[in-house]
Order: C-alpha cells, then sequence, then structure tokens
C-alpha cells in the first residue's frame, strides 16, 4: 500500500455525534462472583458497566468503603480484577477505536477496546500490535495496567513502551492525561504496570509497527534437553522479532527439558505463496470451538500430561522458513473459547517469574522441583527477556522467564512456597498478572521499587479508593 | 483474602481458648504467619495461646467476649472487623454440661441453650453482617454429632447443637450468594478438657485431627463434614435405627 493510500483510508469517527446516540440513563448494576483465568478465589463484588468516561468518573466518586477498581476480559489468572464486596467496573462498554492513522501507525482508543480487535481493525492498514501476549482477548487498559510482553519482548520490550498518552480517571474523579515523558511522567510510569491501582484508564494512544503480511517466517527447532535449548535460545535469539520455547517437563532422564523452539521473522511478500499474497494482510484468527463447562478434575495428570508432551513434542519436528498464520505462530489455543474449563473446577494457577540471566540454572531447579513433587505442567514456556522499562512495578527484566500451569490439587501449596524461596533467593520475581498465591513479603522483595510506587500512588489516591483483591492480599496499597 | 491454594490471611476465633478452636488456629498458621484475633473471656490460657501463636509469627489481638453477654456480641465482631478483613471466622464456644444436671435443673438448661444456641445464633448473625460487606471469607461453626439424633446420656447438649447446626446450615444457603462460605463441622467424641473424665465412643478424635479437617474444609469450601470423616456414615445409619434397638446401644 502507498502513502498515499493509506492516508486516503485513514479512519475516523466522531465521537462527539456518538455519545449523543447514548440513553442518558445510569449504568447497568449488579451483583456478581468474579474469579480470574485461573477460576481460584471467587468473590462477590457489585459490577458496573459505564459506556463514557464520565460514567467511569460518576462510579468512582460513588465508590463506597470497599473502593472500586476496572476489570476487562478477566484474563489475569488471579485476582487484580475482582474487588470484594466493592465495585468492579466491566470496562469492555468503553470499546471504541477513535481513530488510526495509517502513516504514523498511531492509534487513539478506548481502554475497553480488545487487542483482538485492534488487530482486525489496523491490520487492513498493514499495522501491527508491537506487543502480543499468548492470547487476544485482553483490552487495552488490561494491558496496560499489567504491561504485558510477549514473544517479541527481547526486541520491542513490554506494552507500556508503546503508549504515546493514556487518560485515566483519577480517584477523585477527575480526569488527566499522561504521557511517558510529560510532567505525570511518574504517575504514568506507575500506571504502567500498576495493577489499575492509581486510577481507571479510559483511553490511550499506542504507536504500532508497519507490516507487509500478517504472516511469520517460522523456524521451529526440536531440542531433546533443556540445556541445549536454552543455549540456543542465548546464542542468536537477536536475529529475530518473536522467539519463545515449549519444553516438556513431565518426560525425565537424559531428555529432561527437551522442547522446541519457534523463532520467527514478520513475513514480507516475498516470502509468501502467489495465493497468500492476494491477500497478504488476511486476519486468519478463527476461535472453533468453546469448551464446555463439564470437566471432572484430575484431567492433567501424569498420563495425559506425558501423552499431551509427547504428542506436542513430535508434531513439529525441525523446520526452517515456515510461513505460518497468526494462529499458527502466536495464538493456538484461542482456537478454543473458555479452554480454563478443562482444568475442572477446582482450577489451576499459572506460575511465572523472571531470573536474571546469570542463573539459567533456577530453570532446572524449578522443574526439577516440580517433578519431584509430582505435578504436572503441560504448558510450559520459556522466554529470554531484554530489557525493562521505566516502570517500578513492571513485570520484564533482563533474564529468563519461566511459565507453568498446574491444576489446584494436593501439594501444590507446598511446592509453590518452596519455588517462590529458589526464585526469590536468586533475584528474581513473580508476575502480578499470573499471581494468584504468595505472600506481601514475596512481591516486597521481588520488586524492590514497591515503595516508590506505592508513594506516587498515595499521592493520587490517598484515601485508597481503588483497592483490589490482589492489592489486599500483597498489600499492595 | 483466602488466595488460590486456599491460604487465609487472618482468622477470628470466637471461644478463644477452645482446644478444638485453638487447635485449627495453629494448623493454619503452620502453614503461613497470618493476624489472629482472639475472642475469649481473659485468663491464662487465653495469654498462653497467645504467646503460643507469637511465637509462630503470628500477629495476634485479644478482644474480651462473654457468650452470654448477648448485647455485646455486634461490637465484638466489629472491633475484630476494624483492622482489616477477617477472611475466616471460627465460632468454637460452648458448654458440655452435666447432663442429668442440665434436664433437671432449668437454670442449667437454660445456660446450655444460651451458651451454645442463643449465643452461637447472636454472634453468626453479627458475622453474617460484615462478611456479607466484605463480599469473600470462610465462617466455621462447630455442631456435634450429639445433635444429629438425640441419645438419652447427652441430649440436653445434644439438643442445643442440633439447633445451632440448623441455624448455620440455613446460613449457609443465605450467604452463598454474597461469596461467604459457611462450613458446619460435625466431631464425634474429642479428648478434649471438656470430656476430660467421660468414656470416650467410638471412633473418638483429638482436636488436632479435627483442625485438620477443619483446615481441609476452608481450603476446598466445603460446607458439611465430620470429623473423623467415617462418621458421616455411621451417623447416617444411626440415624435410622428404631428407638427400641437405640436404646439399647452403648452410646
Amino acid at each position: 500500500m502507498t502513502a498515499a493510500a493509506r492516508a486516503g483510508c485513514r479512519l475516523r469517527r466522531h465521537a462527539v455525534a456518538s455519545v449523543a446516540w447514548l440513553p442518558m440513563t445510569s449504568p447497568a448494576s449488579e451483583t456478581r462472583t468474579l474469579h480470574g483465568w485461573g477460576r481460584t478465589a471467587p468473590t462477590v463484588a457489585t459490577v458496573i458497566t459505564p459506556r463514557t468516561p464520565e460514567e467511569v468518573a460518576a462510579a468512582v466518586k460513588a465508590a463506597g468503603r470497599r473502593g472500586i477498581i476496572a476489570r476487562g476480559l478477566g484474563r489475569s489468572y488471579g485476582d487484580p480484577a475482582q474487588n470484594a464486596g466493592g465495585t468492579v467496573l466491566d470496562m469492555t462498554g468503553l470499546a471504541r477505536i477513535h481513530t488510526i492513522d495509517a502513516d504514523s501507525g498511531v492509534v487513539d482508543l478506548d481502554a475497553g477496546v480488545s487487542l483482538d480487535t485492534l488487530m482486525r481493525r489496523a491490520l487492513p492498514f498493514g499495522l501491527w500490535v508491537p506487543v502480543l501476549p499468548g492470547t487476544r482477548q485482553v483490552t487495552i487498559g488490561g494491558a496496560i495496567g499489567a504491561d504485558i510482553h510477549g514473544k517479541a519482548h527481547h526486541v520491542v520490550g513490554s506494552f507500556g513502551n508503546h503508549v504515546e498518552a493514556m487518560t485515566i480517571v483519577l480517584a477523585d474523579g477527575s480526569t488527566r492525561e499522561l504521557t511517558p515523558e510529560g510532567p505525570d511522567a511518574e504517575l504514568f510510569w506507575a500506571t504502567v504496570g500498576g495493577m489499575g491501582l492509581t486510577g481507571v484508564i479510559v483511553r490511550a494512544r499506542l504507536k504500532l509497527h508497519h507490516v507487509e503480511t500478517a504472516y511469520f517466517k517460522v523456524d521451529t527447532e526440536q531440542i531433546d534437553n533443556l540445556a541445549d535449548l536454552m543455549d540456543r535460545q542465548t546464542r542468536d535469539d537477536e536475529k529475530y522479532a518473536e522467539s519463545v520455547s515449549w519444553f516438556d517437563a513431565v518426560t525425565t532422564g537424559e531428555h529432561f527439558g527437551r522442547g522446541l523452539l519457534t523463532r520467527a521473522n514478520h513475513a514480507t511478500l516475498a516470502d509468501l505463496t502467489p495465493k497468500q499474497r492476494r491477500d497478504p494482510l488476511k486476519f486468519d484468527a478463527p476461535q472453533l470451538l468453546t469448551v464446555p463447562d463439564v470437566f471432572p478434575p484430575g484431567m492433567l495428570n501424569r498420563v495425559t500430561g506425558r501423552l499431551f508432551s509427547e504428542l506436542w513434542y513430535r508434531k513439529s519436528p525441525t523446520k526452517l522458513g515456515a510461513i505460518q498464520n497468526i494462529t499458527q505462530f502466536l495464538h493456538p489455543l484461542d482456537i478454543a473459547g473458555e479452554w480454563n474449563r478443562g482444568y475442572g473446577p477446582h482450577g489451576f494457577l499459572q506460575y511465572q517469574f523472571v531470573v536474571p540471566l546469570e542463573r539459567g540454572d533456577v530453570i532446572r531447579t524449578v522443574l526439577e522441583r516440580m517433578t519431584e513433587a509430582g505435578q504436572v505442567s503441560a504448558l510450559n514456556v520459556l522466554k529470554r527477556f531484554g530489557e525493562g522499562n521505566r516502570a517500578p512495578l513492571s513485570f520484564p527484566k533482563p533474564g529468563w522467564t519461566l511459565c507453568v500451569d498446574i491444576p489446584i490439587g494436593p501439594g501444590l501449596n507446598e511446592l509453590c512456597e518452596d519455588l517462590d524461596r529458589i526464585v526469590l533467593d536468586a533475584g528474581g520475581r513473580h508476575y502480578l498478572a499470573k499471581e494468584s498465591r504468595t505472600t506481601p513479603e514475596a512481591i516486597r522483595r521481588g520488586y524492590p521499587r514497591l515503595e516508590e510506587w506505592r508513594t506516587v500512588r498515595a499521592a493520587v489516591d490517598p484515601a485508597g479508593v481503588f483497592a483490589s483483591d490482589l492489592a489486599r492480599r500483597l498489600e499492595l496499597i | 483474602m483466602i488466595d488460590a491454594v486456599g491460604n487465609p490471611q487472618s482468622i477470628l476465633l470466637l471461644g478463644g481458648t477452645s482446644e478444638i478452636g485453638l487447635a485449627a488456629v495453629e494448623a493454619f498458621a503452620s502453614d503461613r504467619p497470618m493476624r489472629v484475633v482472639l475472642a475469649a473471656r481473659p485468663s491464662q490460657r487465653l495469654t498462653d495461646a497467645k504467646a503460643r501463636l507469637e511465637a509462630r509469627g503470628c500477629a495476634v489481638e485479644t478482644l474480651d467476649f462473654d457468650a452470654k453477654a448477648l448485647d455485646t456480641h455486634a461490637s465484638v465482631v466489629e472491633k475484630a472487623f476494624a483492622e482489616g478483613d477477617v477472611d475466616v471466622a471460627i465460632v468454637a464456644f460452648g458448654l458440655l454440661g452435666d447432663n442429668e444436671e442440665a434436664w433437671t435443673d432449668g437454670a442449667k438448661a437454660v445456660e446450655l441453650a444460651q451458651v451454645n444456641y442463643t449465643a452461637a445464633v447472636s454472634v453468626g448473625v453479627a458475622l453474617g453482617d460484615r462478611l456479607k460487606q466484605q463480599g469473600h471469607g470462610s465462617l466455621v461453626a462447630l455442631s456435634s454429632v450429639a445433635g444429629e439424633r438425640a441419645r438419652r446420656s447427652n441430649f440436653v447438649y445434644g439438643s442445643t447443637k442440633a439447633g445451632l447446626d440448623a441455624f448455620y446450615t440455613g446460613l449457609t444457603e443465605a450467604l452463598r450468594p454474597f461469596g461467604v462460605t459457611v462450613t458446619v463441622v460435625r466431631p464425634g467424641f474429642v479428648h478434649t478438657k471438656m470430656t476430660e473424665g467421660l468414656k470416650p465412643a467410638p471412633l473418638s478424635t483429638t482436636p488436632e485431627a479435627v483442625a485438620e479437617v477443619i483446615v481441609h474444609a476452608v481450603r476446598t469450601k466445603q460446607e458439611l463434614v465430620w470429623a473423623p470423616a467415617p462418621l458421616r456414615f455411621v451417623m447416617s445409619a444411626l440415624r435410622h435405627v428404631p428407638r427400641p434397638v437405640f436404646r439399647r446401644l452403648p452410646l
């Protein structure tokens, strides 16, 4: 697409005109039981679905003793988007994309827009969301609040790095625009990764990347032990825009930690087949089924875990330069809606941590402890992070990050306490968007800048209007 | 907050010197130190319990609580919630009494009824109100298998526990929509100071074993549990034994 054509495609909507359409009633409000993606620790809150920033401000001002917190699509595993006995704002009602500038790649949009929607709208203009986590079902507000990362972290950093400006509603109901370098830079960076505790993000301006196609040119390497897997990932990751590895946490012995290293660059037009070239920016990401809520606990056990790991490992022999679409490469799990139901009614937890590069040995120790404890994890993801950003509570920092999914069951608590010690002693920390069970002490140790963040937060919310189950549990505020 | 694997961070024990109650608090605290509120009449036992829990790293607060002083219950519960959320509240106070005395002496009978039933209902209402506002939490009530079928040897106590049991079973349903789990615990014969000198019934147990049952029930959100667990089936059978046979059983 030429620059002129891109400019012609510029999409503009007039927010003011649309607002007049909205009925002048108060937003919907109901009492609901909420839990995170892990389906653990449900609590009850009053859920309000605002349609405008003004309604957000009104709800913040009307918040009671138990406070208020914003919620997006509920993909955090633990409890950051629930607020027992208080108010929760369902932000998916604020879901308008205001403008997309195809030349500069800047998008102005509401905080309740999902990454899925954003990708669908931006791709036709050749624009790519630079930071994509394992699912597209994440709102912009949630992406900023958790400062999410993706397989491209070693090159592009985390989500907050791509935010040019955001508008937030503060505890007193006032609205403020924040920029990364402006007068409120401190508050901007306290909001990035701030888990919604500084205010409600209602609108943002993001800078997207330009791509020629929606495809990836993928190198998959089957590597039969953990040491080699990590070694390969250390050597030439910089040649790839995206890099991640999955490994088998069930097989023991000499093939312990065997896995698949998948790394990719955006495919150019020349890389595509003639058929793909006809629609190079095709958004090919269907949701084929919704998992029903019928599974008993214990579906993932040593037998099914071993079977899954074997199949997953075998399905992808080493192959270089394969062209894959968004679903194949980035989001295979998005094919199945509500896949978390497969873990059964007791739910599961995701344990994700980062340790400094020089402590790569921790990865092996953690896996050994898990195997010894008889815990089975099928979805194990290992990645090497690049540089972190300025946000005091942002999770990524240079090092190895490991992520495992474990169903809730006997012995899990003891195992996790054990892992906490190993991770923290190595100078590591936990990811708040995944966290559902650690102690306030573990967060204090892992995030040495927590006090600095608290000071910034306290200045804009001295009365503690913004509160969540996560904040209470980990004594963040 | 109670976390994803069922660890609470704060616990309120009404009947702060109850052996079963304290064993439960210690069992929770052995996994992770927590904020503890012990509500009881001041005594050496209370001071000792506080010291023991503090040695485990818990932050312990004691509140003066008299089950018979019904009009003070609301304010005691209020104070317990003043310092933050209460994740688990255990209603553990109670009297056993002497059955022969209790069914022949009106004052004794009323005392048992007031402490075991009326007071338990009174704190149940106050706790229910606070937990409802909190939007989460776990409420544990110590019932007894004695309430499942009245026995000649223990029916006054049994009747009070039957009342408590019915109230808290109903409260389970009433509080469920507010995110609060109520657990009714039915222990059998437990070796404690309260039962000292009595002949143990079959399947007798210890405060520590009952505590384990309570901890597991809270972690897994069970609403009705027996201690030890097989009593469930024993009591199921006993409830249907014809009276002429039942009265001959050595219970």
